[in-house]
């Protein structure tokens, strides 16, 4: 059983909502983001979604299009990302880390050569966002062969025969994304998130975690309520680009203080 | 790259149901975007071989556009270079003033019919902006037009022609600040307003199906030639020559001869400072094959797939993809693409301006650059048909910053 799926069964049984959160490799500096995934799992995260950094994230708002060129700007990769991950996975072997980016970098690595370099460090899973399962050909199998998760996202727009080819392909969790738009939009209508994931709730067994425009407890326990989990994102990101030149440390702490918080609700649930 | 696959390969056929030509094309997108396209797909599928459509569509552009456009035979130029017959389709005297309004006519008569009440688009040079915003002006549809900033800074006169058409023409400041990134940006505002909003693509990229049909739109300009020629000279053309920045104008006139073995076609990227600088958008000639916006095709990208920025005097054909048809006309070896640098194309500006009295746009002045290379290489009987695909009046105030004069 792969790590992701692990910690569902544990948070499950243990009746905790998962924590899923998103920073961008590498932003604001390189030196920020080992300490500030360490911080994140000490404030209550259950699986740590790292961002690659790609040229042009298109389904990015300008919050987190802001973190990967921040990143950029001091040329971190999808090589580097993987090396993050095998920093962490020294102190590390219990959180699941998922890469989550763009379809160009894992291309040019060659789906081969990524698959087996990012299950050596200890990637548990892949959440590509322009990579549909109908064009997954070839990264399927090199993903699978290894154990390593495949995160699909599923989208207001989706439909229903479609949602279900998708939870087919799908692995370790579901990612709903909770509107129509760009992460870290601002118009979360949590009936109609409430109405899809009835719908879609019956076409799997997998987890299903809910994205885009989560940016508070509030907002968090209310859509947790529906769900098995939340992702946040922008908000943590926004956070650390005020921080940058600051010392890492700091970053760190101002993304654990978010993520407390955070965490304080869903467990009050 | 070998003859054998250019002759069995049935062109019609593709791209396939999944928008494949071959290992390019496809549907690389986020979610969210998948139901749209789906929805575009059905519709234009009803819609292609649909007689009443097919007939609106035409009587809008022999009216409204002005089609058919000439094909005019350069004889002076001809003459000098001492080779080749060249002939220029005159895509220049669409309404307009470039090739682009032949696909916003078509894609609008399909907003159209899904009744969405907005459209947007992405530009590059300013000349796709100004055919949205035109058909937007006609249909009474409100129309956003996402421009990168670099591009709002050097094509202002077709800023404020698409601001008098009633577009609101948003700069893009994310990214290189140009086409690539008004790029994104439309897809991202697409994401956001997929109930209301119809995107109309201006090249021939993007995912499945905007290669298709914004190729079948353009194809006007390929089929018109094609009787054209044969009308007044009794046979083929012996070589096709556009420019490819997307290629939607090269594609329109390559498509309906690609049958025809003895006409080869020559499609011209922009080189920019050279090839070997690697300041150039010529992804075809020194790029390789990866995803962006929605499909997979040939691009400009560092080792670790991060798309590069490009470089060319022309705003339009600054790009660091290509339509996927063109990345696999290239794989099958039936067209050749080759480079025109800044310097080349500026040359062929004047040349094309003074000799024949036809002022081109700079991307048109790259292709018009190769034939003048190519054409002294052939036979007197033989023909050229060069894509003259816009008019250069947008780019007068770059030509004089080059040459230091403020107009």
């Amino acid at each position: 059983m792969s790590r992701i799926s692990q910690q569902f069964e544990q948070l499950s049984s243990a009746g905790r909502k998962a924590l899923v959160a998103y920073i961008v490799n590498g932003d604001p500096v390189r030196e920020a983001t080992l300490p500030t995934m360490h911080k994140m799992v000490e404030a209550g995260v259950d699986i740590i979604e790292l961002g690659v950094p790609f040229s042009d994230p298109m389904a990015e708002g300008p919050v987190i299009q802001k973190g990967h060129e921040r990143a950029l700007v001091h040329r971190v990769s999808l090589t580097d990302t993987i090396a993050m991950v095998a920093e962490f996975r020294k102190t590390n072997q219990h959180t699941p880390v998922l890469l989550m980016g763009y379809a160009n970098p894992v291309e040019r690595m060659g789906y081969a050569s990524f698959a087996e370099r990012a299950a050596s460090a200890g990637v548990d899973g892949l959440l590509t966002v322009d990579l549909p399962p109908e064009e997954l050909e070839g990264l399927k199998q090199e993903l699978a062969s290894r154990d390593m998760d495949n995160i699909f996202l599923l989208a207001p727009t989706t439909r229903v025969e479609r949602a279900r080819e998708i939870a087919a392909h799908a692995s370790g969790f579901l990612y709903y994304v909770s509107l129509k738009g760009v992460t870290g939009a601002g118009h979360l209508d949590i009936e109609s998130v409430k109405r899809k994931l009835d719908e879609f709730g019956k076409l799997t067994d997998l987890p299903m975690c809910v994205g885009f425009g989560i940016k508070d407890a509030a907002s968090a326990s209310a859509v947790a309520k529906l769900a098995d989990g939340v992702v946040i994102g922008s908000v943590l990101v926004d956070a650390m680009g005020k921080m940058a030149g600051r010392p890492a440390g700091e970053v760190a702490d101002a993304v654990g203080a978010i993520i407390s918080d955070i965490r304080q609700a869903l467990d009050n649930l | 790259m070998n003859d054998v696959n250019k002759q069995t390969v049935d062109y019609s056929a593709f791209p396939d149901e999944r928008g494949h030509f071959g290992q390019f094309g496809g549907r690389f997108v986020s979610e969210t975007l998948i139901y749209a396209l789906d929805e575009l797909q059905e519709i234009y599928a009803g819609l292609k071989d649909n007689p009443e459509f097919q007939a609106e569509f035409d009587r809008d552009l022999a009216h409204y556009v002005g089609r058919p456009s000439p094909l005019y035979h350069a004889e002076r130029w001809s003459r000098e270079l001492g080779g080749a017959q060249i002939y220029l389709k005159r895509e220049d005297l669409n309404h307009t003033g470039a090739h682009k309004v032949n696909n916003t006519i078509g894609q609008a008569l399909l907003a159209k019919m899904t009744g969405k009440s907005r459209v947007i688009a992405e530009t590059g040079a300013g000349q796709h902006g100004v055919a949205t915003a035109t058909v937007a002006a006609r249909l009474g549809l409100k129309c956003q037009v996402y421009m990168g900033a670099e591009d709002v800074r050097r094509q202002a006169l077709n800023v404020y022609r698409m601001k008098l058409l009633g577009a609101e023409v948003i700069p893009v400041t994310s990214g290189s600040k140009t086409l690539k990134d008004a790029m994104n940006e439309a897809l991202r505002d697409w994401s956001t307003n997929v109930d209301d909003t119809f995107y109309i693509i201006g090249t021939v990229a993007g995912p499945h199906p905007y290669p298709q049909l914004v190729r079948d739109f353009q194809a006007v300009i390929g089929r018109e030639a094609r009787a054209q020629c044969l009308e007044r000279t009794g046979k083929l053309p012996d070589a096709l020559v556009a420019c490819v920045g997307g290629g939607s104008n090269a594609i329109g006139l390559f498509h309906p001869f690609l049958r025809d073995e003895s006409v080869a076609m020559y499609g011209v990227e922009a080189g920019g400072d050279g090839v070997d600088t690697g300041r150039h958008a010529a992804p075809l000639n020194d790029g390789i094959p990866g995803v962006l916006h929605g499909n997979r095709t040939y691009l400009m990208e560092d080792e670790n797939g991060q798309i590069i920025e490009t470089h060319s005097v022309s705003a339009g054909l600054d790009y660091p993809g290509v339509g996927p048809e063109h990345a696999w006309l290239k794989d099958l070896g039936r067209v050749k693409y080759v480079a025109i640098n800044d310097a080349e194309a500026l040359a062929a500006f004047r040349k094309t301006t003074r000799t024949e009295g036809i002022m081109p746009a700079l991307e048109s002045s790259h292709a018009l650059a190769y034939a003048e290379k190519l054409a002294p290489t052939m036979d007197k009987e033989q023909i050229i048909i060069v894509n003259l695909s816009g008019r250069g009046d947008k780019d007068i105030l770059t030509v004089a910053d080059i040459d230091g004069i403020t107009v």
